[in-house]
């Protein structure tokens, strides 16, 4: 049991020799400073067993090596012993039982669907800030919808406050993860799910995509400014002094594949924005997920409804090839991934809008 | 960049070569045309050096038409360790470009061909390298473990092992001709649909993997029909080897999760061919359906890999300690809980897809639950070794490092089955580091383990010792090396898959994982090395049937077995039968009697070859190609069935000739 207790000491020392890297184990955020917790907890617990039996696998082929020199205690036929079995079955479940009780709290505390607890936390935080994320191919979109602003590959939060993040993505699937605040969740497009973490002190934190997503995977990373309530008003000013706005239109723009995209700000973001996004239908003229799933609970649109089919079509007209060029609109053949002007995105539209009679 | 002139030609179709172009011949990819040449080179050589040798004959009817479980138990081994070598190569390219591409550096592959490298490093270790390798073994085993002459379905044996082939082909021309998938060796919907991945890689990977999934799946109905109706007389399920066992259990997951990986995969084949939406975003279409289905196979495949290389340990363990396996019906209890439980786990592997506490903690705790009778195992193994004469063979040393290594996996496994800690490591290189902690440390040291201790058997000559020892230190301490730094790295939240990343910080940790690779590599040489220098002294590495004093039925025939296994029927009364005939001082009586036995027959690879011919029709669009070769594949099987000539008898004189010539040897 000594080396158990060296374990958290030398996990502690390598920490702190770089605490800035090691965001998994020293956080700066509650959600993640409890999940770092339960893993030292489950650690030591495991090791309970892990320990004794990598000393076992060493010493026992040597203690009983064929060539000792006194083979008197070789037992050719020993291979049961009812007590030891007990012993071996029960300290495994002992162990799996105690972790269990701690999975069922620790999950349920830190369930990302719900929002952070005061009480729980245990020191003074401030009112929650809404930010609504979508994982565009391959950057970041951040919507403040209190604010009405809205950022790209920059998340800046007041720290302090409980962030609820609602996430969705705009083509393939992805995950939201800032190590330095908390466990991450994964983007789907025509689905929501929540995250719920908070900033403990300001700074500047790593995020990123964490699950493979194409071609401009890697560089699908943003900054995390955890700052000041005074610094992130004066940031939300910085956003609404933008002269980019986030409409309908603009954000279809943005929608097409780029990589390595620069931090940007928009102002005036549309307020039904991001249900579009997650509801498929952006788009002029496309029926909204929500819209679908009442049709089909009602029976579904038949054989007529085989004309509305467009409607309903959202991933084909986002095709991309092998690079990431998007092919599945008839733009200009050798549209390049970056600076898509916004001629080329009305024009898509109007293509689009020639097909459709409306909603 | 997708920026710099990397634009994708349009797809077009003519009727001779569908979709097939000139463009997707990878001409201007260096790294591929010297590949592709030293394949070419290394082909002729082959070529030349068989048909001066005057080898083709031989391969023919000894081998590439045969039927007896042993040939094609070793032919699995050789295809194993081709495509490992394909599939370390793809290990090799991705820890060169991760040490490389820091801080804004590109590496030298761009993300095209990076994303190809790890897909298709997942789908080789897993499909053709890890499986090749454990149907291998139980195919070469298990039959002569529970005396039997052959599995029940020798032909259909023959005819697995060729569709495996077939998809391992498949996976190895698309370096050549298109492209991989660049997906991840899941190949997760949306981005595998037909709209984020156009072009043929992704059919790739569905066809390769069908194909070859014929071929496990009819390899899992054999080998348990095998067991159950083809034991010797008397030998009652608890009589059977541990290994046989382990078997068992693998091939009841094998018959029950592999049909859920084809139905999976056909349901991605009819999104992507025929504009179907099971799991598109658009018209009702749901990704995460395929996420649940693909863990539904895919986490009982890791136990599939896993349960026989628990078998191998068994057998070695309780051989080199001159003892009985210590618990032996907990063992096989523990094999059958984790057998079922295998099928209650599978929402681990996405605790992060937001559902709710109550469904995570369910899952979480059957997966602790898991651990427990895995836990019973490696102490029922470290047990065995108590009070007994441990002999430190190589196959021990192999088992030693097995234990240690897997005990640290299995702790970083219990780590990530505890949802709110997955939350934070969720696919971080954390993970990739604990499931090559338990993949390698689990299934490759075993692997090794086994081709040690069975090589004997098979060729009559033991490997080299000292090679052997090298190949294990290099691996094993190789091993730490290369995946410590990767937990580390998941401890700062890093990311798997990542083609360059900015922060400069991290990369002496990817560059010491890349020189823990090299020394792998130098492991996989002493490997090498040591099969040929053992080939080269095989004179003086020459052992009779039983050289390592083992105590199961496999040791009881000649060395190597005659294709008969065993020149009479045996009957057996309780466990370690060999063992106790060798204290009875057991003799083969000289009466032999005529032994029957199955017709060699070259159906399984000719449909096998046009199973790969349809494939790659199916993958180009080419229809009237895929429409030929699918007719002919039916015809083959159909006309198959009027092939009466099925069987022979060899005459009790054949039989007393060749056990005489083995007790020579």
């Amino acid at each position: 049991m000594r080396l158990s207790f060296k374990i958290p000491i030398l996990l502690g020392a390598v920490a702190s020799l770089s605490a800035c890297q090691y965001d998994v184990l020293a956080p700066s955020g509650w959600v993640a400073a409890e999940q770092r917790d339960l893993l030292v907890i489950s650690t030591l617990l495991m090791l309970i067993v892990i320990i004794p039996v990598i000393f076992m696998a060493v010493w026992f082929p040597l203690r009983y090596r064929a060539d000792r020199p006194d083979l008197s205690d070789y037992a050719p036929t020993w291979a049961h012993s009812t007590k030891l079995e007990y012993v071996l079955w029960g300290v495994p479940i002992v162990i799996v039982a105690i972790l269990g009780v701690y999975t069922y709290i620790y999950t349920h505390r830190l369930d990302p669907y719900r929002p952070l607890d005061a009480a729980e936390i245990g020191t003074e935080i401030g009112e929650p800030i809404e930010v609504d994320v979508v994982s565009l191919d391959w950057k970041w979109l951040f919507i403040y919808p209190e604010q009405g602003v809205a950022s790209v590959n920059e998340l800046a939060v007041p720290a302090n406050r409980p962030i609820n993040l609602r996430l969705t993505s705009s083509t393939v699937m992805t995950t939201f993860s800032v190590p330095a605040l908390g466990g991450m969740i994964y983007t789907m497009a025509g689905m929501e799910t929540k995250l719920h973490l908070i900033a403990d002190e300001e700074g500047t934190f790593f995020g990123q995509a964490a699950h493979y997503s194409g071609p401009g995977f890697s560089e699908m990373h943003f900054d995390t400014l955890a700052m000041s309530d005074a610094d992130f008003d004066q940031w939300v000013e910085k956003a609404r002094a933008s002269n980019d706005e986030l409409s309908r239109e603009t954000y279809l723009a943005l929608e097409v594949p780029s990589m390595a995209d620069p931090v940007k700000y928009f102002s005036g973001v549309d307020d039904t924005l991001f249900d579009r996004i997650r509801g498929l239908c952006v788009d002029e003229g496309k029926v909204c997920m929500d819209q679908m799933m009442m049709q089909d609970e009602m029976g579904g649109g038949g054989l007529e409804g085989i004309a509305d089919k467009h409607k309903y079509q959202y991933d084909d007209q986002r095709a991309i090839d092998g690079f990431g060029n998007p092919i599945g609109v008839p733009a200009t053949p050798s549209a390049p991934a970056h600076g898509h002007e916004d001629g080329e995105t009305l024009s898509m539209n109007s293509h689009e809008g020639a097909a459709h009679d409306g909603i | 960049m997708a920026s710099e002139a990397h634009v994708q030609a349009p797809e077009t179709w003519s009727p001779l070569f569908g979709r097939l172009t000139l463009d997707w011949i990878p001409y201007h990819e260096p790294i591929l045309v010297g590949t592709f040449s030293a394949i070419v080179l290394g082909g002729i050589a082959a070529v030349l050096l068989m048909t001066y040798f005057k080898l083709w004959g031989p391969l023919w009817r000894d081998w590439i038409t045969s039927v007896d479980h042993k040939k094609i138990g070793i032919m699995y081994m050789v295809l194993g360790f081709i495509m490992f070598i394909r599939g370390f190569a793809d290990a090799l390219m991705m820890r060169a470009q991760q040490a490389m591409a820091a801080g804004g550096a590109e590496g030298y592959l761009p993300p095209h061909h990076y994303d190809q490298v790890f897909t298709a490093h997942g789908v080789i270790m897993i499909f053709f390298v890890a499986m090749a390798f454990i149907t291998g073994i139980m195919n070469f085993v298990m039959p002569t473990q529970i005396g039997a002459r052959d599995v029940a379905f020798p032909f259909l044996n023959n005819f697995s092992f060729w569709m495996t082939v077939a998809g391992a082909l498949l996976v190895n021309i698309s370096l050549f001709i298109g492209e991989f998938a660049r997906v991840g060796w899941l190949a997760f919907p949306p981005l595998s649909g037909s709209a984020f991945s156009s072009g043929p890689g992704v059919d790739y990977y569905l066809w390769a993997l069908q194909i070859a999934g014929v071929g496990t799946t009819l390899s899992g109905v054999n080998l348990l029909a095998t067991i159950f109706k083809m034991r010797a007389k008397g030998m009652k399920l608890f009589d059977m080897p541990v290994f046989t066992w382990t078997t068992l259990c693998t091939n009841v997951l094998i018959v029950a999760a592999f049909p859920v990986l084809t139905a999976t995969l056909t349901m991605l084949t009819l999104d992507r061919y025929l504009g179907f939406h099971f799991f598109t975003n658009d018209l009702g279409g749901n990704a995460m359906m395929y996420v649940n289905l693909i863990w539904i196979w895919g986490h009982p495949e890791v136990y599939i890999l896993i349960l026989p290389i628990f078998g191998v340990f068994s057998e070695i363990v309780s051989t080199f300690s001159g003892k009985p396996l210590f618990g032996y019906k907990t063992m096989v209890w523990a094999t059958a809980c984790i057998m079922v439980l295998s099928f209650v786990v599978w929402l681990h592997h996405f605790f992060t897809m937001g559902s709710g506490a109550n469904v995570n903690t369910f899952f979480g705790i059957t997966t602790m639950i898991i651990a427990v009778p895995t836990g019973v195992k490696v102490f029922n193994w470290l047990f065995t070794m108590y009070k007994g004469r441990v002999r430190f063979e190589v196959p021990m040393l192999w088992t030693t490092g097995f234990i240690v290594t897997f005990a640290i996996g299995g702790m970083t496994g219990v780590l990530l089955a505890v949802p709110p800690v997955d939350f934070q490591l969720h696919n971080t290189l954390f993970l990739i580091a604990h499931f090559h902690n338990v993949i390698i440390g689990g299934v490759v040291f075993g692997v090794y383990a086994a081709v040690t201790f069975w090589w004997p058997k098979a060729f009559g000559f033991k490997l080299d010792d000292k090679w052997g020892r090298r190949t294990f230190w290099f691996w094993f301490v190789g091993f730490y090396f290369a995946f410590m730094p990767l937990y580390a790295l998941g401890l700062m939240g890093v990311t798997r898959r990542l083609q360059s990343y900015m922060d400069q910080a991290w990369q002496i940790y990817f560059i010491v994982a890349a020189f823990g690779a090299v020394l792998i590599a130098c492991g996989i040489a002493c490997g090498f090395i040591n099969f040929a220098v053992s080939i080269l002294r095989r004179k003086e590495l020459a052992v009779g049937g039983d050289p390592w004093n083992a105590r199961t039925l496999d040791w009881a025939t000649q060395s190597p077995p005659a294709h008969y296994n065993f020149p009479q029927d045996i009957v057996v009364s309780g466990r370690d039968y060999f063992w106790k005939m060798k204290k009875d001082g057991f003799k083969w009586s000289t009466n032999y009697q005529d032994i029957h036995m199955p017709n060699n027959t070259a159906t399984g690879v000719i449909v096998a070859a046009m199973a790969l011919v349809f494939g790659f029709a199916m993958i180009w669009y080419i229809w009237w190609l895929a429409a030929i070769s699918f007719i002919g594949m039916i015809a083959t099987v159909i006309a198959h069935t009027f092939n009466y000539n099925q069987d022979h008898w060899i005459p009790a004189a054949k039989v007393a000739e060749m056990e005489a010539k083995g007790d020579v040897a």
